[in-house]
């Protein structure tokens, strides 16, 4: 089995975390190359290549790629899948992207959102907000799936592999980049950071979504927020944790003023400890706490915030 | 410029899901199926784009089995002009990929040109997050996902998409397909006269092969369990009691 592995590369920069663990995924089906898009992106190359497991890294690099835009992107992919049997990437929102078209220019199904590879052809997957696994076994010649990295362990560094420049392909310039709206942050990126405190409707607004914050900066924790916080306009929506937003599993998940819709349940019931706190005993959140603290989130927030060293 | 609008039939958001006991799957006989959410938001934006003058026929179309006609008629009711079902199958439990869906929504684009397709990014269902993206390999045209804003100019549309970092903003040729995020508007109600309305718009009834679609799947359930359980911990009396817990554990 021969897997190509689409590295998360951000402005240049590998995304190490996400496209360790989908490595992780991906040496379970056979042997990884690793492949590195975007306007400049040797350093990526050069850190995918110390990967555990990877045995050559790809690097295609133009001016189309910077962006995440799908069409060239799915171009270029296409355009090297004769040489593997699987595809697959860590599942981001790029890669959510882009993989279904590339799976639909091969005409093959796309597997999203794999959670456990049980041999070459068959995965799990969660359906419905996570309430149920799927097992699948695809028939198709190419297997293109993205991975949800919460599910699987980081691979080490370890050695160097090959690193190959390739050609891009043309672009088909259907979509042109116009800018991105990035909030500057020195908090750590929401899926992977080892804490995670997240804000529900009860925190009441955005004025008061700062006590929210201020505990997460005490802890060196993410930001998180439920789709409620979310839709009420309380929190950003790169914040948002759930089936429609991102899926963590951090070491520590406070959730504060959250009831635990299943939707949100979804996005973070496999962090290694849950805390929640919230004034309404009866909350389905508790359900999946390890500590519950029934109380005014006003009160034992800031409270809390003073007593961690 | 038509809008092609493709909607979902599928268990309402507020019902409990249950996993059948012989692993077959999740239970839909007797459960209370709705339109997608994200459907509706797609709905919703292309009645808005007829209303602004920028779209002159809104398409409602839907994949399935027979019953999606009631998600047809919510959508005719909430101001599309006319409906088109096509029945893949008669089980409700059967579940139609994405790819699939893709080539017959691409097969009624030949039909009725178009000039935009707003699909919802995602079904709760299968949360497979395909669709669009597939219909847009298929078709060859640019595609704009998990879009928040969204403005038609003449021959392209600038859409902002909800990316993990925050927002990007990008311009598409048109014709374009368009899946739409949860913050793009908020969906109508549908009013009790546009309802009894509804019932006289058009619908159009075809099957996947009259459009010379193969619905065979590509990948075979095997099983349908239900996730391993988390089991609930302890309540705690005061902060200073979760404080001291969370360092016993080694959280803090």
């Amino acid at each position: 089995m021969a897997v190509l592995l689409i590295a998360e590369v951000n402005g240049g920069t590998l995304s190490v975390d996400s496209t360790a663990k989908a490595l992780t995924a991906a040496k379970q089906i056979g042997e990884v190359t690793v492949l590195c898009v975007g306007s400049g992106c040797t350093d990526a190359a050069q850190a995918a290549a110390k990967l555990d497991g990877v045995s050559k890294v790809l690097c295609a690099q133009s001016d189309a790629y910077g962006h995440d835009l799908a069409e060239p992107i799915a171009d270029l992919i296409v355009s090297l899948s004769s040489n593997y049997t699987h595809i697959v990437a860590p599942s981001t929102s790029a890669s959510k992207n882009i993989l279904p078209r590339v799976a639909a220019l091969l005409d093959v199904m796309i597997i999203s959102e794999v959670t456990a590879v049980i041999d070459a052809d068959t995965f799990e997957r969660p359906i419905y907000a996570g309430n149920a696994i799927q097992t699948v076994k695809s028939s198709d010649q190419i297997k293109v799936a993205t991975i949800r990295t919460s599910t699987f362990e980081a691979s080490n560094e370890a050695g160097m592999a090959e690193v190959a420049s390739i050609d891009a392909c043309a672009d088909p310039g259907l979509s042109e980049w116009v800018e991105d709206k990035v909030a500057a942050s020195d908090r750590p990126e929401l899926t992977s950071a080892g804490i995670v405190v997240s804000g529900g409707r009860g925190v009441g607004s955005e004025d008061d979504f700062k006590i929210i914050e201020g505990l997460a900066d005490k802890l060196g924790a993410a930001v998180g927020a439920s789709r409620a916080a979310v839709d009420s306009g309380y929190a950003p929506n790169d914040w948002q944790v759930g089936q429609t937003g991102k899926v963590v599993a951090p070491d520590l998940y406070v959730a504060v003023g959250i009831s635990g819709a299943i939707q949100h349940l979804a996005g973070m019931k496999d962090s290694k400890v849950i805390v929640a706190i919230n004034k309404d005993e009866e909350a389905p959140i508790f359900q999946v706490a390890d500590f519950g603290l029934v109380a005014d989130l006003f009160d034992a927030v800031p409270k809390l915030t003073d007593q961690i060293a | 410029m038509k809008v092609l609008v493709p909607v979902k039939r599928v268990i309402d958001y507020n019902v409990k899901v249950r996993v059948k006991a012989d692993g077959s799957g999740v239970d839909l006989a007797n459960v209370k199926m709705s339109m997608n959410p994200f459907d509706e938001i797609a709905v919703e934006q292309a009645i808005r784009l007829k209303e602004a003058g920028q779209a002159e026929e809104v398409i409602a179309v839907s994949i399935g089995v027979k019953q999606n006609q009631e998600t047809l008629r919510t959508a005719l009711a909430m101001g599309a002009d006319r409906a088109i079902l096509v029945v893949a199958t008669e089980d409700v439990h059967t579940d139609i990929e994405p790819l699939a869906v893709a080539k017959i929504l691409k097969a009624v684009i030949d039909e009725e040109n178009p000039g935009i397709v707003l699909a919802g990014k995602q079904a709760i269902d299968n949360d497979m997050n395909a669709t669009g993206q597939m219909l847009a390999a298929l078709t060859g045209w640019s595609q704009a996902t998990f879009v928040s804003e969204l403005s038609v100019e003449g021959n392209s549309a600038v859409v902002t998409r909800e990316v993990d970092g925050g927002l990007q903003t990008i311009k598409v040729t048109m014709p374009t397909i368009v899946t739409v995020d949860l913050r793009l508007n908020e969906p109508r109600y549908a009013s009790l006269p546009n309802i009894m309305k509804a019932k006289k718009k058009p619908l159009d009834e075809k099957s996947a092969e009259d459009l010379g679609v193969d619905v065979t799947p590509r990948l075979k359930i095997e099983s349908t369990g239900e996730p391993e359980a988390r089991l609930a911990g302890i309540k705690v009396g005061s902060v200073e009691e979760l404080v001291e817990k969370l360092k016993e554990v080694g959280a803090v």
